[in-house]
């Protein structure tokens, strides 16, 4: 492997999206969809730096039986504020809200998403969403789960209104950004950029917006029963009141289990450009990946009760619910395929973000095949509520969600900040991760499974090797999670220029815009001949056979339109 | 006998815990297969495909429509298997036989509160016999808890104003965690409670201990109210559904079959616990079978009670 050699087309001294205003105001103001994603990255980034303290304190309080270093009290509200902040604070908008606003309108070859000051409106509602969350803590405790589930939550206290309604703020802005990419990948593609030219990352991120413009409504009428409950005394939850707690269940999964597809919906597509880029192949079966993709979002929203099984519905139901969890998970399981078989008789190329990408097809496939476990209806009932379950959703979430994201931020980072990060600390830190992140969460399947309940501040003797590796875990994790932190912090001031496109990718915003991109990214509209990921193709595009990944020539500069074939 | 837990399952002390255990171990060695197929190909394609020259342009793969079709058709065929046996094993685990003993269960932050029908109660300790179905009748005074055993493989939420049910047949004597696993509060994870296995003998002298003094005859009347007898079996020697039960030790029935037999104790206990061994003639054959969960004691009153109708 050879570092990448400076581009010509490095853009120092040019105007860029970075450069062209630098005050304070300009970035609070802007409505630039590439300063929206970078500020996103930024809140977002602390979002998931405060849920994950809680994570730490939560593993070293676990690191022994009894109390270690809090109380029960204190154990309960950090692993709320764990779950609260980590779900709708960083999870949910994630992926779609930094990787997304940055990245899809380049790949569309477009100026700017359609609704530019409604995406900076959806920025700001997160952040006040976000604040408003926090502040309950100023009223009382946080406590009840990220689930909420009535008729506890609704005898914490008056925090949970703060809670909840700082969700509901939150899910305002999931919506207006879910609006604003379904607007913009409809009307505003380039000349022939067809649906089947499309990147999957934007086809994912367009199944992923249906998702959150028809679900989160959901969520927003559950918040506001929630509040006609308690501040008129409406029974509508509570048992004591007239209520029925189970239906706060089917309402809060009917929002939640779709939004389980917000999160890895996203970490799907970059996984197909991460694997496309490096194997320097079409992705295998693109139209199935795609269309899947749809086909999952719409059937992510007859599954809700697959939580359910043991809470009191019909067993007729959970037996209907248990089909549909099957057929959901059919096509994700041939998407695996299609990104393995993607690589045969490829050049697989092993740079960070391509090892994010092989440690994402080992995580989810744990992941994916432990959910079929709790899918099968006899062995959820024993399963279900325990640490297998707390393990499964961390193998997809995090090992899905975030392994993507780091994954994909690695891939776009030169994009975003004109620098190159150290390739070895880069490699380093993925290791860190992956080895940490199975030691602290595969412990958990076997204490789960074992009959260890979740959220239990204090466990039976019996569960303590398995806990203790958990945390040891825990602290690898983190170490890789700071270090990818520095070496991004540190490359911002001594990185090495990028090249406008240091991996030789296909895709509109590495090949037509330049190192760091114009405010409106790119000189003239490009027009689009070919697929995202006509690799074979590269000979032609770049006129000569020396450039193999794109990148050694020089070439991928905003003038060069290579328009020179056609194919499909 | 109990099986032997795996590194990944408890002890299987329940009738149901094995087949729960044979789907859990088919479903994990299908996955590990499948996982060690998906790791192994891919690191195959990274090593044997990797990057050798960036001058080089791979061809562009022909997908074949058949392999395609195969890699959706399989997976489709082998989670249906894991659906349908999944479902079986659940229908077991959501019917109680109709003779289950039942013991009404209270949820309260953060105990566990058991009531038998003889009137004895237990708090966070549950004795049942072994080898005898037990349904478990819920509700919670407060909040949602959900009773899980491992052991049992057994869980089922338990949930305010509403009544959820769950049954379990304990194959060996011992003792076995109770654990709650809904979040319910603070001491959420101190609201243990242990099941106490015992013999059935052991279990009708817990009882004794427990229930309050009666004599048999005034528990028996008791029970006879309790459990609706007196809809189907007049004491005044009217005709209802069953045949009246006053006046009825010591003489000489005649059954359906054109069988005579004496009514004495075993025929009275006998009736009871299996009603269509010998139907009274004329009468239809109408009794369910549900009363051969009541307990030793409570047939013994039972049968006192009906010598003692004039």
């Amino acid at each position: 492997m050879t570092e990448m050699t400076p581009s010509v087309s490095g853009n120092s001294g040019t105007v860029n999206y970075l450069n062209h205003d630098k005050s304070i105001k300009s970035w609070l103001l802007t409505r630039d969809h590439k300063r929206i994603g970078i500020m996103y990255l930024v809140a977002i980034s602390l979002a998931f730096l405060a849920g994950g303290i809680m994570a730490m304190l939560i593993r070293l309080e676990l690191l022994s039986p009894g109390e270690t270093i809090m109380g029960p009290d204190a154990y309960n509200q950090a692993f709320t504020i764990h779950g609260v902040l980590m779900i709708f604070a960083f999870i949910i908008p994630a992926l779609p809200a930094i990787l997304g606003n940055f990245v899809i309108p380049m790949q569309l070859g477009a100026k700017d998403v359609a609704f530019p000051r409604i995406n900076l409106l959806s920025f700001y509602l997160y952040l006040g969403g976000a604040v408003i969350t926090l502040s309950a803590l100023l009223v009382g405790r946080i406590d009840g789960g990220w689930t909420f589930y009535a008729p506890y939550s609704v005898q914490v206290g008056d925090s949970i209104l703060f809670v909840t309604m700082g969700v509901f703020v939150m899910g305002f802005s999931s919506i207006l950004t879910g609006l604003n990419f379904i607007v913009t990948i409809h009307k505003m593609r380039a000349p022939g950029l067809t649906w089947n030219r499309l990147p999957l990352f934007v086809w994912s991120i367009y199944a992923t917006a249906i998702v959150q413009v028809l679900a989160t409504p959901v969520i927003a009428i559950t918040v506001i029963l929630l509040f006609l409950e308690r501040l008129l005394g409406i029974g509508i939850f509570d048992p004591a009141l007239g209520g029925d707690p189970v239906l706060f269940q089917h309402f809060f999964w009917f929002y939640s289990h779709p939004a389980v597809y917000v999160m890895i919906l996203p970490a799907f597509g970059i996984i197909s450009d991460l694997i496309g880029a490096f194997s320097r192949h079409r992705i295998v079966g693109y139209r199935f990946v795609a269309l899947s993709s749809i086909a999952i979002a719409f059937l992510g929203f007859l599954v809700w009760g697959h939580h359910m099984f043991v809470s009191g519905q019909s067993a007729l139901a959970s037996t209907v619910f248990s089909l549909i969890t099957y057929l959901i998970g059919i096509p994700t399981g041939v998407k695996i395929i299609n990104w393995i078989s993607t690589m045969y008789r490829g050049s697989v190329q092993l740079r960070t973000p391509m090892i994010y990408a092989l440690i994402f097809l080992f995580t989810f496939s744990i992941g994916g095949f432990t959910g079929i476990m709790l899918g099968v209806l006899a062995v959820d009932v024993h399963l279900h509520d325990t640490y297998f379950i707390v393990a499964h959703f961390h193998y997809t979430m995090l090992g899905g969600n975030v392994i993507a994201a780091l994954g994909g931020l690695h891939f776009w980072w030169p994009k975003m900040t004109g620098k190159m990060f150290n390739e070895t600390l880069g490699r380093i830190a993925a290791g860190l991760i992956f080895i940490g992140f199975n030691l602290t969460f595969f412990p958990q399947f076997i204490a789960g499974s074992r009959g260890m309940p979740r959220r239990y501040f204090d466990y039976p003797s019996e569960f303590v090797g398995l806990n203790v590796l958990s945390t040891y875990g825990s602290w690898i994790m983190a170490a890789g999670f700071f270090l990818i932190a520095g070496y991004l912090l540190f490359s911002l001031f001594k990185g090495k220029k990028a090249p406008a496109n240091p991996w030789g990718a296909l895709t509109l915003e590495w090949t037509h815009t330049a190192s760091i991109p114009e405010p409106h990214n790119f000189t003239v509209t490009p027009v689009v001949t070919r697929g995202a990921y006509d690799y074979h193709l590269v000979p032609e595009f770049y006129a000569g056979p020396s450039s193999g990944d794109g990148s050694s020539a020089g070439l991928a500069t905003q003038e060069v339109a290579p328009e020179t074939t056609h194919e499909k | 006998m109990g099986d032997q837990g795996s590194s990944w399952l408890p002890d299987a002390m329940s009738s149901v815990a094995r087949d729960v255990d044979a789907l859990f171990n088919f479903v994990l060695i299908v996955s590990t297969i499948l996982f060690a197929a998906v790791i192994v190909s891919t690191i195959y394609f990274v090593i044997r495909y990797r990057r050798r020259s960036d001058q080089y342009v791979p061809e562009r793969i022909k997908e074949s429509k058949w392999l395609e079709a195969a890699w959706i058709i399989l997976p489709t065929i082998l989670t249906m298997i894991i659906f349908t046996w999944g479902f079986r094993v659940f229908i077991t685990l959501s019917t109680p036989p109709p003779d289950s003993y039942q013991i009404t269960v209270r949820a309260k932050q953060w105990f566990w509160e058991f009531e038998y029908s003889e009137g004895a109660t237990s708090t966070s300790d549950l004795y049942v016999p072994v080898g005898k179905p037990i349904k478990l009748l819920m509700s919670s005074g407060d909040v949602i808890h959900s009773f899980f055993v491992p052991e049992f493989r057994i869980k089922h939420d338990v949930i305010p104003n509403r009544y959820t049910s769950v049954w379990f047949e304990a194959t060996e004597v011992g003792e076995y965690r109770i654990y709650c696993t809904e979040y319910c509060g603070q001491q959420h994870s101190m609201m243990l409670g242990m099941v106490r296995v015992v013999t059935q003998e052991e279990f009708d002298d817990w009882l004794d201990e427990q229930s309050q003094d009666l004599p048999p005859v005034e528990l028996g009347e008791r029970l006879f109210t309790q459990y609706n007898c007196q809809v189907c079996h007049a004491t005044d020697g009217s005709r209802l559904i069953g045949p009246p039960l006053n006046g009825l030790f010591g003489i000489t029935r005649e059954f359906d079959d054109g069988m005579t037999a004496v009514a004495d104790d075993n025929y009275l206990r006998e009736s009871i616990v299996n009603p269509g061994a010998k139907v009274v003639a004329g009468y239809p054959n109408a009794m369910v079978a549900t009363y051969g969960s009541l307990s030793t004691k409570q047939i013994d009153a039972l049968v006192a009670y009906l010598k003692s109708l004039e």
